[in-house]
């Protein structure tokens, strides 16, 4: 048999796409200007249906890229050419909600939102919430360590799975993790598959944690003339010891083009914008919240606005959410960083790429989840203009360079995937960097899933 | 020539791939399959664009299979301007002549090419079915079986073919009607469809203008303003058309031209995309309004009497609420009517499956939509659904026939205005 015919034995034909016009779809994911043809795409529904697929590549030597909803923003899940994808929104069943014990247990190609709202329909909460959590599926999430908009007080992906089923690179299927909250027995292997970006194994199932919902919640914005002033307030608020669930920070360009598309009264006028959210109990909200408010005002804020309802705040939550895909309204490609620094370097790095943008003559936007340090600073260009292309890669060579010099990361939750694959081993260095590719080495031997991604395999074989 | 490869390319390059239009899709959403996505379809335009693909027959398919819903329209941040590229990909197909069949060339021949070109036609055949309707010859054919002999797609259509109006729009309204004080002058646009099977709409339409303050300007045997023409491929016809509907109107003498329904006046406020070098097509395109719209802008009038309904919910057209941005306005002025409860449609604004011609091209995905609004409806527990476009109208009809009673925002408002005058 063919490798398309194991294929469809082990799923069945209506779900093996092998048409020119069904495979050009999948040649791509969120990130600008990365493009590749997968020979085949199976939309396995189970398990034991991934298993299979593993099992026929393998023995084919073709290699596997596992695909979410494709919204990843380092090339993470564009294939390789003549592999097989393997697109998983069609697991997409939550399997088990055990409110005793605050977890949920559900397939890996279930979207972020929904499990959200599943754990909101019993009082419950659970917090990442990435930009893209309409549409990108929990198995990306944890395959990438996603971060969102609540990082600062809840924290990533990382911090909510207890448990994940895995089908290994030899079709095997492992569970690993459990319900408990303590659990020290052998290694936290799950851990290692947090953040692996689809190159050790395929995450089928995961077992979530959840927290009991907020009871208030509070949403403001704060207005500024200066980059620097909203920084400022950023690094007193986390002084004064507050923790607010969201800081984040939208740019004039980046805040112009939001309210292009939302139309919701944002003001274009302004250099800055901070939105904040404090949740929790209700009279620590007020506080916490009336103390932002006058550290905003303190640190040169022109105005600061309380959202009025919860509705009203949400509003503007999903806006900001909306902020990279809008920033697209500009120019025709859209470049997006997402270096991270201590956050005690926030006012000189956002300034730093700022100088940079200038002294190169490039358009750019930035915003970012100021409170964590993670900084989204995009290039607004066109990747037919080669000239201005090469502008863009000098820029980006250069905030790299100062990231790491600060002591930052290239990437605080997108990935290295292909993108950010050249400034790695800068970053780590070589004794880290090669430990993580023998420990690739270890799993996949053969390099089955999702080779060339993070780093090249090249020089350990 | 190829129309996706001699197009403005940037209008392609605009959508970056990052998929937050997915989940409103009502086509993805049904089949998870990225071909089935707004940024899956906009990657095969791009594709044929930059050479790597060919105008081929799945391509085609795919670009019947979207609803043109344009919901993805309203969801993607990037602005990406679906309608242009949807009608020009399916002007592509339809020039490249890759989708075979010589039975659907001479459906499309006759429906496009000749009823919908010609509005005595249309009337012909309005009133030719509104006799067969009313003679009891339908009921009687029903009865026994008939259309169960022939083949299955004529047993469907039959069932779709809508209730012919007592009268044409022509009938109903004068060429020129004037309120006691008149603020405003408009011209009312009458439709093809909506004339021969709701003319009680438009009549309504001229009534709540009037009960606002504004004359109405009602061009006598109005043309089909092209949208069915646009949308499918046929777009030197609906030039042709567009040219005809702007030439009805003194646009200078008219503060509006008003529209009731959702899917032509999508399209009607798109002329100059169509014709860019027409001196007029600018100005004719900021004055379309459709009717909640022009209502809201001007101040409703919020009527003194009730409408004999008391709990309506509210189903938006795709072409009103994503096409022209028409969100609000229907709901306050149904919230207006005194006595009336306004029961939000959860998902009100998801595609019904009427989309245009798509309950006749693509049953199937047509009567999945249709289920789902239906099971909507039935949440709600109201005994009326309102709606503004003719198609969206006749597929919940059909669908809810037994449950429900469709109604249409104006047709609530006039009644309420004709009580009040009554009371009063
Ligand atoms: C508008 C927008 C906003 C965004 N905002 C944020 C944000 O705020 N924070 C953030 O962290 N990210 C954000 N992202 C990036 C992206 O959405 C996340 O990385 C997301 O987790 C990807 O999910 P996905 O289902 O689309 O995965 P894909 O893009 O399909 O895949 C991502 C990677 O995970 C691997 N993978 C996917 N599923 C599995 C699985 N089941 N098992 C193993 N490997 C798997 C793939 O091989 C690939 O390497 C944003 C993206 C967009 C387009
Ligand atoms: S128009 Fe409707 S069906 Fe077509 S791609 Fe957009 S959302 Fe999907
Ligand atoms: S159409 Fe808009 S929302 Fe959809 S993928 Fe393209 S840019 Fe994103």
């Amino acid at each position: 048999m063919t490798l398309i015919e194991q294929l469809i034995a082990a799923t069945d034909a209506s779900r093996v796409l092998t048409q020119h016009e069904d495979l050009v779809v999948y040649g791509f994911d969120g990130t600008a200007a990365l493009k590749e043809m997968p020979a085949v795409v199976v939309l396995p529904r189970n398990t034991q249906e991934v298993a299979a697929c593993v099992k026929i590549a393998r023995a084919a030597s073709v290699p596997v890229v596992t695909r979410g909803s494709g919204t990843g923003l380092s090339g993470g899940s564009v294939p390789l050419p003549g592999c097989v994808v393997l697109t998983l929104v069609k697991m997409d069943k939550i399997i088990e909600l055990d409110e005793a014990n605050l977890t949920l247990r559900a397939q890996c190609g279930v979207i972020t939102k929904e499990i959200d709202d599943a754990a909101g329909r019993v009082g419950l909460f659970y917090p990442p919430d990435p930009g893209s959590m309409k549409i990108s599926t929990i198995g990306g999430n944890v395959a990438e360590n996603s971060g969102g908009l609540r990082g600062l007080k809840y924290g990533v992906t990382r911090d909510y799975v207890m448990g994940m089923e895995v089908v290994l690179p030899t079709g095997e299927i492992v569970w690993l993790g459990n319900k408990c909250v303590k659990d020290v027995a052998g290694y936290s292997m799950k851990d290692l598959f947090i953040g692996s970006e689809g190159t050790l194994g395929i995450i089928t199932e995961v077992l979530l944690k959840l927290v009991p919902k907020p009871k208030a919640r509070r949403t403001m914005l704060a207005l500024y003339d200066t980059m620097e002033a909203a920084a400022e307030t950023i690094s007193a608020i986390i002084a004064a010891k507050i923790i607010p669930c969201t800081l984040e920070f939208l740019d004039r360009m980046t805040v112009k083009c939001v309210e292009d598309f939302a139309r919701i009264g944002l003001p274009v006028d302004v250099e800055a914008v901070v939105l904040m959210e404090t949740d929790g109990h209700p009279a620590a909200v007020e506080e916490e919240a009336s103390q932002m408010m006058d550290l905003a005002r303190k640190h040169g804020a022109r105005e600061v606005k309380m959202a009025q309802s919860e509705a009203e705040g949400a509003t503007l939550a999903s806006a900001r959410r909306s902020a990279f895909s809008a920033l697209a309204r500009m120019k025709p490609t859209t470049i997006l960083e997402d270096v991270t620094v201590p956050r005690s370097e926030l006012t000189h790095m956002v300034k730093f790429i700022n100088d940079c943008a200038a002294r190169r003559g490039l358009m750019i936007g930035t915003f970012g989840h100021m409170g964590d340090g993670n900084l989204h600073p995009t290039f607004l260009t066109d990747e037919r203009n080669h000239e201005e292309m090469h502008r863009v890669e000098e820029a980006l060579e250069e905030i790299v360079d100062e990231t790491l010099r600060l002591g930052g990361t290239v990437t605080g939750e997108h990935g290295v995937g292909l993108a950010k694959k050249r400034f790695l081993r800068k970053q780590m260095g070589d004794g880290s960097y090669e430990l993580m590719r023998s420990v690739k080495m270890a799993l996949d031997p053969d390099a089955l899933l999702n080779p060339g991604k993070i780093f090249d395999l090249k020089s350990a074989s | 020539m190829n129309l996706l490869r001699d197009m403005d390319y940037s209008v392609l390059q605009q959508c970056m791939h990052c998929g937050m239009c997915l989940p409103t899709c009502p086509t993805y959403v049904e089949t998870k399959r990225e071909k089935n996505s707004p940024r899956g379809r906009i990657a095969l335009m791009r594709s044929i664009a930059d050479g790597t693909s060919a105008v081929s027959e799945a391509f085609a398919d795919e670009m019947y299979y979207c609803l043109g819903c344009l919901a993805c329209q309203t969801a993607c941040p990037a602005g990406v301007h679906y309608a242009e590229l949807f009608e020009t990909a399916r002007a592509e197909v339809e020039r490249a002549n890759v989708l075979p069949g010589v039975e659907r060339g001479f459906w499309r021949w006759l429906a496009l090419d000749v009823i919908f070109m010609r509005p005595w036609m249309l009337r012909a055949i309005g009133i030719v079915l509104r006799l067969y309707q009313q003679s009891g010859l339908e009921a009687l054919l029903r009865r026994v079986r008939f259309f169960g002999l022939l083949p299955k797609k004529f047993e469907s259509l039959e069932k779709q073919t809508p209730r012919m109006s007592a009268a044409v729009s022509d009938e109903l309204i004068d060429v020129l009607e004037t309120p006691a004080e008149p603020r405003y002058r408009v011209g009312m646009l009458t439709g093809c469809v909506q004339d021969i099977a709701f003319s009680d709409v438009n009549r309504a339409t001229v009534d709540v203008l009037l009960a606002n303050g504004c004359e109405v300007v009602t061009p006598r045997s109005q043309n089909c303003c092209g949208s069915l023409h646009a949308h499918n491929g046929a777009v030197e016809n609906a030039r042709e058309l567009a040219l005809r509907q702007m030439s009805a109107f003194d646009l200078d003498s008219l503060d509006a031209i008003i529209t009731n329904a959702g899917g032509c006046g999508s399209h009607l406020k798109s002329y100059s995309h169509l014709l860019p070098d027409h001196p007029m097509a600018k100005k004719w395109d900021a004055k379309v309004k459709d009717i909640h719209e022009w209502l809201a802008a001007i101040g409703l009038r919020a009527p003194m009497a009730s409408c004999g309904v008391d709990r309506v919910t509210y189903h938006e057209s795709c072409h009103l609420c994503h096409g022209q941005k028409v969100t609000r306005q229907p709901r306050e002025l149904l919230k207006a009517i005194p006595g009336l409860e306004v029961v939000e449609l959860p998902e009100s604004n998801w595609c019904c499956g009427s989309a245009g011609i798509y309950n006749i091209t693509q049953p199937e995905q047509s009567q999945k939509l249709l289920e789902r609004k239906a099971g909507h409806i039935r949440t709600t527990g109201c005994k009326h659904v309102a709606t503004s476009n003719p198609g969206c109208h006749l597929q919940i009809q059909r669908g809810m026939n037994e449950e429900v009673q469709v109604t249409q925002p104006v047709l609530l408002l006039a009644a309420a205005y004709q009580r009040e005058s009554r009371q009063t």
